[in-house]
C-alpha cells in the first residue's frame, strides 16, 4: 500500500499545473481518489464527517445491482438454449450470456467514463462518480442483442443530453440511463422491441425450435395472445417471479431485484417510500383494470403486472435516483405512486409502448420538481397558519 | 380454574396500571425521534480536577457572530477583572471584558486586520472591579439589565432569530435555558452545576425580569437530574426524550415555543446563569466555570475548574496522546477550532481533543470498514450500537453538489425542510428563506446536517451567511 501511494505521489506533479499533463488532470485526480480516500480534513464546521460519501453510496447501489446482473447473465445463455434447442449445463448458460453481456458493459465505462472525463477536464473539476452506477444501469435495461456501436452511442447521449448539458452531477432532470434507453426505444425500434430481440441470436436468423416464441409476455398480451414461456407452455406466476423469461438482461427476475431492493433499503441508500409507492401504485391500477377486463393485457393479474417487464427494476433502481426523483418526503409517496399508475396505463392502454416503466419513470421525472412544489407550498401555508395562530393568542 | 382466571386478569392489570403511572409522569415529556447520538471515545470521568491556573486569557471576538468589535484596550494597558477589552461597534453598550486583572499582552489580527483574539496577561491577583450587589426583585428592569451589560455578561444571552447576541432593546416573548448538552462527549450539566442552586436562583430571578414572558429550563427525561435545575423556582420545567440534537437550545424552542416572524427569543446556558447569579449576590464578574476535557487523544478526560477563556495549554499539558492532533474548543460538531496554545471560547464548557486525519486511506470507500461510523448502515459498525468510535478529522470523500436525497431530515427534528431552507439561503431568495423557516434557526440545529452529508457540504458556514444576510437586508 504504502508503496503504491509513494508511486502516486510520485507521478503526481506530472498531472499538476507546470507538469506535463495538466490537461488529465481530473482524469489523474479521478484515479487517485478511485486508489486513496484523500487526505483533505475538515475546515469550517463540524470536524468529524461521516464515513459515507458519494463513492460509498454509489458502490451500495452497484453490489444491489449485482444479483439481478448475475441471473441476467444466466438467463440469457438459458432463453438462448431454449431458442435452439440446445443442452447446456447452469455454468454453460452463465458463461454464454457472460461472454455476451461483459462486452456491452465494457462499451458502457470506457464510452461512458471516458466522456465524463472529457467534460471534468473541460469543466476543471473532479469527475463526479455517478457514472459508476449508470455504466451498470444502461446496459440491464438493453436487449441482450443490441449492437455495441448502438450501446457507445446511447451512452454518450446519456451523459452528454441527460446530465452534462445540465451542469453534471446532481442538476439533471432525467434520469440518465432511462434517457439512454428511451433514446434507442425512439431511435432504433427494431432493436428495441419486437419478438427476436430478447434473445440473442435471433436477429440473426439462426434456426429456431418449434413452438418456440421469443416474444416477452407484454408482447404478447398486446396483441391479446395468451401469456407463453420460451419452451410454449403457459407462463406461471413462478416463471415471473424467478426471471426464466425474456427481457431485457436485468430486468426479468423479480427476486433478484427484490434482494437488491433489500440491500438499498437496508443501507439506507434507496428510498424505500418511493419503491413501495411504485408498487403500490402499480397494483393499485393493476387492479382497477382488471375489474373492468376485457383484453388480455388488462386481464393479467395485478399482481404479475408488478413482476412483468422493467416495473421492479424501474421501481427499485430507476425511480429511486435521488436527483431526478421528489425531494420531499410527501413528494416521494406521490411521486412513486404515480409512476406505479402511469406505468401500467401506459403498458395496458397503449400497446404500442408495452414497455410503459420507463416512460412513467422519466414523465415523472419531469414532474417531481412540480409535486416538490406544492408539497412546500403547502409547508409555507402550514407554517403561516401557525404564525397567525400564536399572534392571535398572544393578542387576547 | 377460577385460580387460573384470576392470575390471568392479574397480569394484565398490573401492565395497565404501570402503563398509566408512566404515561401520566411522562406526559410532558417532548420526544425526539430524529437525530443521532455519536459515540466517539474520551468521556470525561466525574471528577473535578484542579490545574494549573493559566497566565494567558483572551477574549476572541469571532465568538460572537455579527458583532463588529472596536478596541477599548490597547496592547500593555493595565485592567482589572471586568474592565472593557472591546465593545461592539454598532451596539457600543454590549461590552466584552476581561475574565482576568493583569495587562494586556497582545491584539492578534487575521485577514483584513480583523481582530481574532484580544490576550491578557494575569498577573495573578484577580482584582475586580466592584459593579454592586443587588435584588433583582428590587431593581427595574433597566438596571438589570444595564449591570448585565456593564460587567460584560450581556454576550452571554443570546436571541433567535440570527442566533446572535441579544439585541438589548428588544422584547423577548421568552427565555430558554437547555439544562443538558447532548453533544458527543458533551459535558453533564447536572455534574457540573451541582451546588450552585442559589447563584442558578438568583440568576433565574435576574432573567425573570428581562422577559414578559416565561423563563423555560429543558432538561433530560432519562435520568434524574440535578436539585439544582428541578428546585429552582420561577421556571418552566419541559422534558425531553431523544438523541441529539435534543439539547440544542434552537430544537428545544421550536418544541416549546417556537418562533414567528417579528418574535423575538432569548437562550443562554446554565453556566452562565450561575455567572449571572454571582454578579448579583458579589457585584463581581467571575467567569470561573467547570469544562470537560474530552476525546480519544486525552490520556485522562476529566472535569476542570477554570476561568473563562484560559489558555489551554495546562490542561492538556502531559496529557494527550500523539502529536497531530485537532483542538477543538467545544464539541466535534459546532466546537471552534484552536491550537494548542490556544483559547476557551466564551460560551464552550467542554474541549475535544481527536486526531487530525490528513492521511490517505486506501479503498477506504469500498472496504467494509470496522472501525468507521455511519448514519448510513452501509458500514457494519451500525450492528454494534454500543460501540465508541475515535473518528479523525478527515473529510471522508470529496466536495459534491446535493445528490442524496432524505438524509439530513433523518437528524433535523424540526418542522422545517432543511435542503430547500440552505437552497433558498445558497441562491439568497430572502422571501422563501422567511417562508422556509430561517427566524427559527441556527448553525448548531444543522451540524448534525453537516455530519451526515454525503455530498460534505459545509451546512452550517451556509446556515451562517443566510443569517448574515438577513441581518444585512433587515436591520
Amino acid at each position: 500500500m504504502n508503496s503504491i501511494r509513494r508511486f502516486v505521489d510520485k507521478i503526481k506533479p506530472n498531472f499538476e499545473k507546470g507538469g506535463k499533463f495538466p490537461f488529465l488532470l481530473s482524469t489523474f485526480e479521478a484515479f487517485e481518489t478511485f486508489l486513496f480516500v484523500p487526505n483533505i480534513v475538515t475546515k469550517k464546521g463540524s470536524h468529524i464527517r461521516d464515513a459515507m460519501d458519494m463513492k460509498r453510496t454509489m458502490i451500495v447501489v452497484v453490489i444491489a445491482l449485482v444479483p439481478a446482473l448475475m441471473f441476467g447473465m444466466w438467463n440469457g445463455g438459458y432463453q438462448n438454449s431454449l431458442a435452439l434447442g440446445i443442452e447446456r449445463t447452469l455454468l454453460e448458460n452463465f458463461w454464454f450470456g457472460f461472454l455476451r453481456i461483459f462486452p456491452i458493459l465494457v462499451v458502457s465505462y470506457v464510452v461512458g467514463l471516458g466522456t465524463e472525463f472529457i467534460f471534468a477536464q473541460i469543466r476543471n473539476h473532479e469527475v463526479a462518480e455517478g457514472y459508476l452506477v449508470s455504466g451498470i444501469l444502461i446496459p440491464m435495461v438493453l436487449p441482450i442483442d443490441t449492437p455495441l456501436w448502438m450501446v457507445a452511442v446511447a451512452t454518450i447521449f446519456a451523459v452528454v443530453i441527460g446530465k452534462e448539458v445540465f451542469g453534471g452531477v446532481g442538476m439533471n432532470i432525467l434520469n440518465p440511463a432511462l434517457t439512454a434507453r428511451a433514446f434507442l426505444f425512439f431511435a432504433y425500434p427494431t432493436y428495441m422491441s419486437g419478438d427476436f430481440v430478447w434473445i440473442k441470436g435471433l436477429m440473426k436468423g439462426e434456426g429456431i425450435v418449434d413452438g418456440f416464441s421469443g416474444a416477452t409476455a407484454l408482447g404478447q398480451a398486446a396483441i391479446n395472445e395468451p401469456l407463453l414461456n420460451t419452451s410454449g407452455n403457459t407462463m406461471s406466476g413462478m416463471d415471473m417471479f424467478m426471471g426464466t423469461i425474456p427481457g431485457s438482461i436485468g430486468e426479468t427476475s423479480t427476486i433478484a431485484i427484490l434482494i437488491g431492493a433489500i440491500f438499498l433499503i437496508y443501507t439506507g441508500v434507496g428510498s424505500w417510500k418511493i419503491i413501495f409507492s411504485v408498487f403500490a401504485g402499480g397494483a393499485a391500477m393493476g387492479l382497477l383494470l382488471n375489474l373492468f377486463g376485457g383484453n388480455a393485457l388488462m386481464e393479467i393479474p395485478f399482481w404479475q403486472h408488478l413482476m412483468l417487464g422493467g416495473f421492479a427494476f424501474g421501481a427499485v433502481f430507476m425511480a429511486t435516483d435521488p436527483v431526478s426523483a421528489s425531494q420531499t418526503d410527501r413528494g416521494k409517496w406521490i411521486y412513486g405512486f404515480l409512476i406505479g399508475v402511469l406505468a401500467i396505463i401506459i403498458r395496458v392502454l397503449n400497446p404500442a409502448f408495452p414497455e410503459g416503466v420507463m416512460l412513467a419513470i422519466l414523465l415523472m421525472n419531469v414532474f417531481a420538481p412540480l409535486i416538490d412544489h406544492y408539497v412546500i407550498e403547502a409547508h409555507i401555508k402550514r407554517r403561516l397558519k401557525r404564525a397567525k395562530v400564536s399572534t392571535n393568542a398572544n393578542s387576547i | 380454574m377460577r385460580t387460573n382466571l384470576a392470575g390471568f386478569l392479574k397480569i394484565p392489570i398490573f401492565v395497565k396500571r404501570n402503563f398509566l403511572i408512566k404515561y401520566y409522569s411522562m406526559s410532558k415529556v417532548i420526544k425526539i425521534k430524529k437525530g443521532l447520538d455519536i459515540k466517539l471515545k474520551g468521556t470525561a470521568e466525574k471528577i473535578i480536577s484542579q490545574a494549573e491556573p493559566s497566565s494567558f486569557y483572551a477574549v476572541k471576538p469571532i465568538d460572537f457572530p455579527g458583532i463588529t468589535p472596536k478596541l477599548a484596550a490597547r496592547a500593555d494597558d493595565k485592567v482589572k477583572v471586568g474592565s472593557v477589552l472591546f465593545f461592539d461597534k454598532l451596539r457600543p453598550e454590549i461590552k466584552f471584558t476581561s475574565p482576568v486583572s493583569g495587562v494586556v499582552q497582545a491584539v492578534n489580527r487575521g485577514e483584513r486586520r480583523r481582530i481574532l483574539e484580544v490576550i491578557v496577561e494575569s498577573d495573578g491577583k484577580n482584582e475586580s472591579i466592584d459593579f454592586k450587589a443587588g435584588d433583582p426583585g428590587a431593581m427595574s428592569p433597566q438596571e438589570v439589565k444595564q449591570k448585565i451589560l456593564d460587567a460584560g455578561l450581556w454576550p452571554a444571552i443570546r436571541q433567535r432569530p440570527y442566533n446572535v447576541i441579544a439585541r438589548p432593546d428588544s422584547e423577548p416573548k421568552a427565555i430558554f435555558i437547555s439544562g443538558f448538552d447532548s453533544a458527543p462527549l458533551a459535558p453533564d450539566m447536572d455534574f457540573i452545576v451541582k451546588g450552585q442552586n442559589n447563584s442558578f436562583q438568583r440568576g433565574i430571578d435576574v432573567l425573570k425580569k428581562l422577559t414578559k414572558g416565561e423563563v423555560h429550563l429543558s432538561l433530560n427525561s432519562a435520568y434524574p437530574p440535578s436539585d439544582v435545575f428541578t428546585g429552582a423556582k420561577g421556571v418552566n420545567i419541559h422534558y425531553f426524550n431523544g438523541p441529539h440534537p435534543a439539547g440544542v437550545p434552537g430544537i428545544q424552542i421550536h418544541h416549546i415555543d417556537p418562533i414567528n416572524k417579528g418574535e423575538v427569543a432569548w437562550y443562554i446556558n446554565p453556566q452562565e446563569v450561575i455567572m449571572i447569579g454571582r454578579l448579583f449576590e458579589t457585584g463581581k464578574y467571575n467567569t470561573t466555570k467547570i469544562i470537560a476535557l474530552t476525546g480519544s487523544e486525552v490520556k485522562k478526560p476529566l472535569y476542570y475548574k477554570v476561568t473563562g477563556g484560559t489558555s489551554i495549554e495546562a490542561l492538556i499539558k502531559d496529557n494527550l496522546k500523539g502529536s497531530n492532533l485537532r483542538y477543538i474548543s467545544g464539541n466535534a460538531l459546532t466546537g471552534s477550532r484552536i491550537n494548542k496554545i490556544g483559547f476557551l471560547g466564551y460560551y464552550d464548557s467542554q474541549l475535544t481533543v481527536i486526531p487530525e486525519g490528513d492521511h490517505y486511506e486506501m479503498f477506504g470507500w469500498v472496504l467494509p470498514g470496522l472501525k468507521k461510523f455511519s448514519l448510513s448502515h452501509s458500514y457494519p459498525t451500525w450492528l454494534m450500537p454500543g460501540k465508541e468510535y475515535r473518528i479523525d478529522t478527515n473529510l471522508k470523500g470529496g466536495v459534491r453538489p446535493f445528490v442524496l436525497t432524505g438524509d439530513y431530515e433523518k437528524v433535523f427534528p424540526m418542522d422545517i425542510y432543511p435542503m430547500q431552507l440552505l437552497k433558498a439561503i445558497i441562491v439568497e431568495d430572502i422571501e422563501k428563506m422567511e417562508a422556509l423557516g430561517i427566524y427559527e434557526i441556527g448553525e448548531d440545529d444543522f451540524a448534525l446536517c453537516e455530519f451526515v452529508c454525503a455530498s460534505k457540504i459545509e451546512i452550517q458556514s451556509i446556515v451562517r451567511q443566510g443569517l448574515d444576510l438577513m441581518i444585512k437586508e433587515l436591520e
